[in-house]
C-alpha cells in the first residue's frame, strides 16, 4: 500500500509541489536566472501600471461577490422554502453556467452591450468593456457555484426548530433572522469565499470583456505571452496566490464547523403553501433563469446568423473553424480527448489516492502530507499552475520536458487542477463505509486489493461517476490551466474560443463555446443514463 | 491445561496515555473468555492487540506456541465479529460467508458446500441470497459470525457483538453463540461492557479497569468473591458501608459491632464492608442474633420477582442498605414504607476491603 501512496504522492509532488516551488523561486530571479532577492517585487510595487491591478482585481471580486451571493441565496431560498412549480427545471437552468467556459458570458455580453450591441443604451453611456462587463460575466459564471453551496446549507434545515419557533409565537421575519439565516450561515460564508476566489483568479471573463481594465489574472497572461517576462509573471502569480490561499483557508475552517451541524438528527423541513410569497418567488426565479439562459441563447443565436443582430440570415459559416484563427475542428476533438483521458485517468488516480489516505493503516506522516497535497490545488489558480508548468517542464535539465506541449502534460495538469473536489467527493463516499471492512478482510486472509475491488469500488460507484463527470466537464471548459502549455498540435476548444476572440472572429468563438456547452450537456445526460443503468445493475443491495 | 494464548507483560501507549498497563494473561484451548469493564478500560485495545490491529508498545503474545507479537493481522489465525457486523453491503449473505473461502486452491463446489453448511448451522439457509440490508439485526450478526467461522480459525474474537441488538434478540443470541462455541470448541474471546452477558456466557471473566486487569475468575468467583471494591461494584449490585476494625472478627459500624472476617487487618483500620442485596436476611422472630440491625423501610420498588427495599438506620448511624425481599414475605408481613425490620447480615456473606472509600 505504501508503494501506491508513494507513486500517487510522487505524481502530486512532480505535477504540483515542484512546479509551484520553482515558480516561487523564479519570482526572486533576474533575466539571467541570477538571484535578485526582492528586486522583482520592488519593481512590481513601484510600477503603478502593475500594482493598480491588485485594486482592480479586489474591486471586481468584491462587487461580483456582493451581487452573486444574495442573488443566489434568494434563488436557493425559493427552491427550498417555497412551493413554486418546476423546481427541478429552475435548478437545472441555474447550473447551466457550469457547462460553459468562462469566456462565453463575455462574448454574449459583447453582443448585448458592446459597441454595436442591442442593449447598449441600457448602460447609459458606460462601456461594457471594463469592470461592468467583468462583473456581469462573473456573476453569471459564479452563480451556480454559490447556489449549490447555499442549497446544501438550506437543505440542512431542521423542521423541529421551525415548529418550536412557531410554538413560541415568533413572527415570520423573526424566524428568518433567528432560524433560517443562522442555519445557512456557514453556507453563506463558504459561498462568499468561493465566489470571491473564483473571480479573483478567473482569466476568461476579463480577457474577453475587460478591455483596458487590468486585473491580476490578465497581467500574468500579458507578462508571459505578451512580454515574455517570466519573472514578472511569477511575481504576479505569487501575489494572485495570496487571496486564493487566504480564501481557501477560511473556507476550510468554515466547512469543518458545518460538519458538526450535520450530525444533529434533524427532521426535514416541508414548506407550506403561501400564495403571495410563492408567486413572488416564482417571478424571481423566472427573471434570474431568463437572464442566465439569455446569455447562452444569445451566443447560440449569434453563432448561426451572419451578423448578429443586424443580419439575421442563418448560416453555418461561423462553424467553419478550420478557416478561422483558432485551432480549427482539431481543437474540438483535442478537447474531447483531453476530457475523456482526464475523466478516466483522473477518476482512477483520485479515487485510489483517497482510498489510501482514508483506509491505509500507519504511515500517518505520509498520509497527512498526501492529503495536504490533494487539498492544495483548490487554492492554486489555473494560470499560476500553468505558469509553474512552463518553469518546471520546459526547464532544459528536466527529463520530463519531453512532455512539454503534449497531450500528456495537458492531462497531468488538468487532473491536478481539479484534484481537490474529486478527492473530497471520494473521501466522503469512503467515510460512509464501515471502517472494519479492512479488518475483517485481513482476518479472512484476503489481500487489501481484493476487498478494494470487490467491495469498496462497487459501493462507491455512484461517487466515482460523479468525479468522472466533474473532471470531464471541467476539462472541456478550462482555459486558465492549459493556456500556457498547449502546443500547436494540442490546441483545445476553449483555447480556440480565446484565440478566435483575439482575432475578432467573435461569432466563431461563440459557436465553439456552444460546441463545448452541447458536449457537456450530452456528457451529463450520458452520465445520468449510465448512473441509472448502473444503479439497476449493481446497486440492488441498496434497496430494502 | 496447556495455554493456547499466552499474553505476557503487554503494554500499549497512545502518546502519553497508557491504554494497557503490563497485562499478563493465559487462555486455555476451547475456553470462552470475556473481557469485561467500563468503556475506556482497555478491553477493546487488548482485543485489537491480539488481532494485530493495534500492535502493542511492549510485551509478547503467543498463540498455540507461536510468537505472533509482531505479525500483521493477515498472518495471524483468528476470525472477528464487530458490533457493527461490518458485512459487505453489496454482497449477499452467502457471498459474505464465502468471502474468506474463495481462493485459487479451494474448488468452487467445496466453497459452496461449506457456505451452505455454515448457513444451516446458523439457521440462515433461507436467507443466503439476501443482501445485508434485507436482513434483521440478529440475522446480520449470525451472517457475520458464519463469515468469521468459515475459515475454521483457531481463535474467535467478538467485539461487543450483541450491543447493537434489542434486548430479546440479545438474550436469544447469547445462548446460541455459547452453544455454538461449545459445539465447535473454538477458543473465544468476547469483549463486552454488559456484565449479564459476561456472567451467562463466559467460562472465565477478565475484569478490567484503567488499562489493568482487576480480577480473573469464573463468573461465580467474580460475583461471590470480588477481590476489589471496583469489581464488587461493577458486577451486580453491592451495598458498601464504612466501618472500623475494632478487634478479632469485629468491625464497628456506627454504634453497632458486626461479626465478620477481618482478613488480618489491625484494629483501628478504616474499612469498607460490602454485602449484596440478596444476601440480606429479614428476621421473622425476635432479633437476638449478632449482626442484626433494626432498620426502617424508606422506599420499596417492585421489580417483578422481588422487591428492592431501601433500608435506613436512625440518623446518627447513617446506614443505608438495599435489600432484595421476596414478594411473599412483603405480602405475609404486610411490609410497606416506614415499616421497621430486623435484618441479619450473615458473617460469611460480608466482604471487607481496607480503606474507607464508600462507593456511591
Amino acid at each position: 500500500m505504501r508503494l501506491f501512496i508513494g507513486v500517487i504522492g510522487l505524481y502530486l509532488v512532480a505535477a504540483l509541489a515542484l512546479p509551484l516551488g520553482l515558480m516561487l523561486a523564479k519570482s526572486f530571479e533576474g533575466p539571467q536566472e541570477e538571484f535578485v532577492g526582492l528586486a522583482n517585487y520592488v519593481r512590481y510595487f513601484s510600477t503603478p501600471a502593475l500594482f493598480q491591478s491588485i485594486g482592480n482585481s479586489l474591486w471586481v471580486s468584491i462587487l461580483s461577490t456582493v451581487i452573486t451571493v444574495p442573488t443566489a441565496f434568494v434563488y436557493a431560498y425559493a427552491l427550498t422554502r417555497s412551493r413554486i412549480p418546476f423546481r427541478g427545471f429552475f435548478k437545472t437552468v441555474a447550473l447551466v453556467p457550469i457547462l460553459v467556459p468562462s469566456l462565453l458570458p463575455g462574448l454574449a455580453l459583447v453582443y448585448l452591450f458592446g459597441n454595436q450591441g442591442l442593449l447598449k443604451a441600457a448602460l447609459l453611456g458606460h462601456s461594457i468593456y471594463g469592470p461592468i462587463g467583468i462583473v456581469m460575466a462573473e456573476v453569471f459564471t459564479t452563480f451556480p457555484h454559490a447556489l449549490l453551496i447555499i442549497l446544501a446549507a438550506l437543505a440542512l434545515a431542521d423542521a423541529r426548530l421551525y415548529e418550536a419557533a412557531v410554538a413560541l409565537r415568533a413572527s415570520r421575519a423573526r424566524i428568518f433572522w433567528t432560524v433560517t439565516l443562522p442555519g445557512a450561515r456557514y453556507g453563506l460564508i463558504s459561498a462568499t469565499f468561493v465566489v470571491f476566489t473564483t473571480v479573483v483568479t478567473d482569466f476568461g471573463a476579463p480577457k474577453v470583456i475587460g478591455g483596458q481594465y487590468n486585473v491580476l489574472a490578465t497581467d500574468v497572461y500579458k507578462q508571459v505571452i505578451g512580454q515574455q517576462n517570466f519573472q514578472m509573471g511569477a511575481v504576479v502569480s505569487v501575489i494572485l496566490l495570496v487571496p486564493a490561499i487566504f480564501a481557501f483557508l477560511v473556507d476550510r475552517a468554515v466547512r469543518r464547523r458545518q460538519v458538526a451541524l450535520l450530525s444533529a438528527r434533524a427532521v426535514p423541513f416541508e414548506p407550506k403553501p403561501q400564495p403571495l410569497f410563492d408567486l413572488a418567488m416564482l417571478v424571481y426565479c423566472v427573471v434570474v433563469g431568463f437572464a442566465l439562459l439569455s446569455i447562452v441563447a444569445v451566443s447560440q443565436f449569434a453563432a448561426v446568423v451572419r451578423f448578429f443582430p443586424y443580419n439575421l440570415t442563418l448560416t453555418w459559416a461561423h462553424y467553419d473553424f478550420d478557416q478561422k484563427g483558432g485551432g480549427g475542428w482539431a481543437s474540438y476533438y483535442n478537447s474531447i480527448r483531453l476530457a475523456l483521458l482526464t475523466s478516466v485517468v483522473g477518476t482512477f488516480v483520485v479515487f485510489v489516492g483517497a482510498y489510501l489516505v482514508e483506509k491505509a493503516r500507519g504511515f500517518a506522516l505520509g498520509r497527512g502530507l498526501f492529503h495536504f497535497l490533494a487539498m492544495l490545488p483548490m487554492a492554486v489558480p489555473g494560470l499560476v499552475l500553468g505558469l509553474a508548468y512552463i518553469f518546471f517542464f520546459n526547464a532544459p535539465g528536466n527529463p520530463l520536458n519531453v512532455l512539454y506541449r503534449t497531450m500528456t502534460i495537458l492531462v497531468i495538469n488538468t487532473i491536478v487542477h481539479f484534484y481537490t473536489v474529486g478527492h473530497l467527493t471520494a473521501l466522503t463516499a469512503l467515510r460512509q463505509m464501515d471502517p472494519e471492512f479492512e479488518t475483517v478482510s485481513a482476518s479472512l486472509k484476503q489481500p487489501f486489493y481484493r476487498t478494494f475491488w470487490r467491495v469498496t469500488v462497487p459501493v462507491c460507484l455512484p461517487s466515482t461517476l460523479d468525479i468522472a463527470i466533474y473532471m470531464f466537464v471541467n476539462a472541456m471548459t478550462t482555459v486558465s490551466g492549459v493556456v500556457f502549455i498547449y502546443g500547436p498540435k494540442t490546441e483545445l476548444a476553449a483555447i480556440s474560443v480565446l484565440n478566435m476572440d483575439d482575432t475578432g472572429e467573435i461569432a466563431s468563438a461563440a459557436a465553439m463555446a456552444m460546441m463545448i456547452f452541447y458536449t457537456n450537456v450530452a456528457a451529463r445526460m450520458l452520465h445520468l443514463l449510465l448512473a441509472r443503468w448502473l444503479e439497476r445493475r449493481t446497486q440492488a443491495w441498496r434497496r430494502r | 491445561m496447556p495455554s493456547y494464548l499466552r499474553i505476557s507483560r503487554l503494554t500499549k501507549k497512545f502518546g502519553g496515555f497508557t491504554a494497557l498497563d503490563d497485562i499478563s494473561l493465559e487462555i486455555a484451548e476451547g475456553e470462552f473468555v470475556c473481557f469485561l469493564g467500563p468503556s475506556g478500560c482497555g478491553k477493546t485495545t487488548l482485543l485489537r492487540a491480539i488481532a494485530g490491529l493495534d500492535i502493542q508498545t511492549a510485551g509478547r503474545i503467543e498463540q498455540n506456541g507461536r510468537d505472533i507479537s509482531a505479525l500483521p493481522p493477515t498472518k495471524r489465525d483468528f476470525g472477528i465479529v464487530f458490533q457493527s457486523y461490518a458485512l459487505f453491503p453489496n454482497l449477499t449473505a452467502a457471498k459474505n460467508v464465502a468471502y474468506g473461502l474463495q481462493n485459487a486452491r479451494t474448488p468452487r463446489a467445496e466453497v459452496a458446500r461449506r457456505v451452505s453448511e455454515l448457513l444451516d448451522l446458523m439457521g440462515l439457509s433461507a436467507h443466503g441470497t439476501k443482501y445485508p440490508a434485507q436482513l434483521s439485526g440478529g440475522q446480520q450478526q449470525r451472517v457475520a459470525l458464519a463469515r468469521a467461522l468459515a475459515t475454521s480459525p483457531g481463535l474467535l474474537l467478538l467485539d461487543e457483538p450483541l450491543s447493537a441488538l434489542d434486548a430479546k434478540v440479545r438474550v436469544h443470541l447469547r445462548h446460541e453463540i455459547k452453544q455454538l462455541q461449545r459445539r465447535l470448541g473454538v477458543t473465544t474471546i468476547m469483549v463486552t461492557h454488559d456484565q449479564e452477558e459476561a456472567l451467562t456466557m463466559a467460562d472465565r471473566i477478565v475484569v478490567m479497569n484503567l488499562g489493568a486487569i482487576e480480577q480473573v475468575g469464573t463468573p461465580l468467583e467474580i460475583y461471590r468473591e470480588p477481590t476489589s471494591p471496583f469489581v464488587a461494584d461493577f458486577i451486580g449490585v453491592m451495598n458498601f458501608l464504612a466501618g472500623t476494625v475494632v478487634g478479632d472478627r469485629a468491625v464497628r459500624l456506627g454504634r453497632t459491632a458486626l461479626d465478620c472476617e477481618i482478613d488480618g487487618l489491625a484494629a483501628g483500620t478504616e474499612v469498607t464492608l460490602a454485602i449484596r442485596p440478596e444476601d440480606i436476611v429479614v428476621h421473622e422472630g425476635r432479633a437476638t442474633e449478632p449482626n442484626t440491625l433494626t432498620l426502617r423501610v424508606d422506599a420499596l420498588a417492585f421489580l417483578g420477582s422481588f422487591f428492592r427495599a431501601d433500608l435506613v438506620g436512625d440518623a446518627s448511624d447513617g446506614v443505608l442498605l438495599r435489600a432484595d425481599l421476596p414478594v411473599d414475605l412483603i405480602r405475609r408481613r404486610g411490609i410497606g414504607e416506614k415499616s421497621m425490620l430486623s435484618v441479619l447480615l450473615p458473617p460469611d456473606r460480608i466482604r471487607i476491603y481496607p480503606g474507607s472509600t464508600v462507593h456511591r
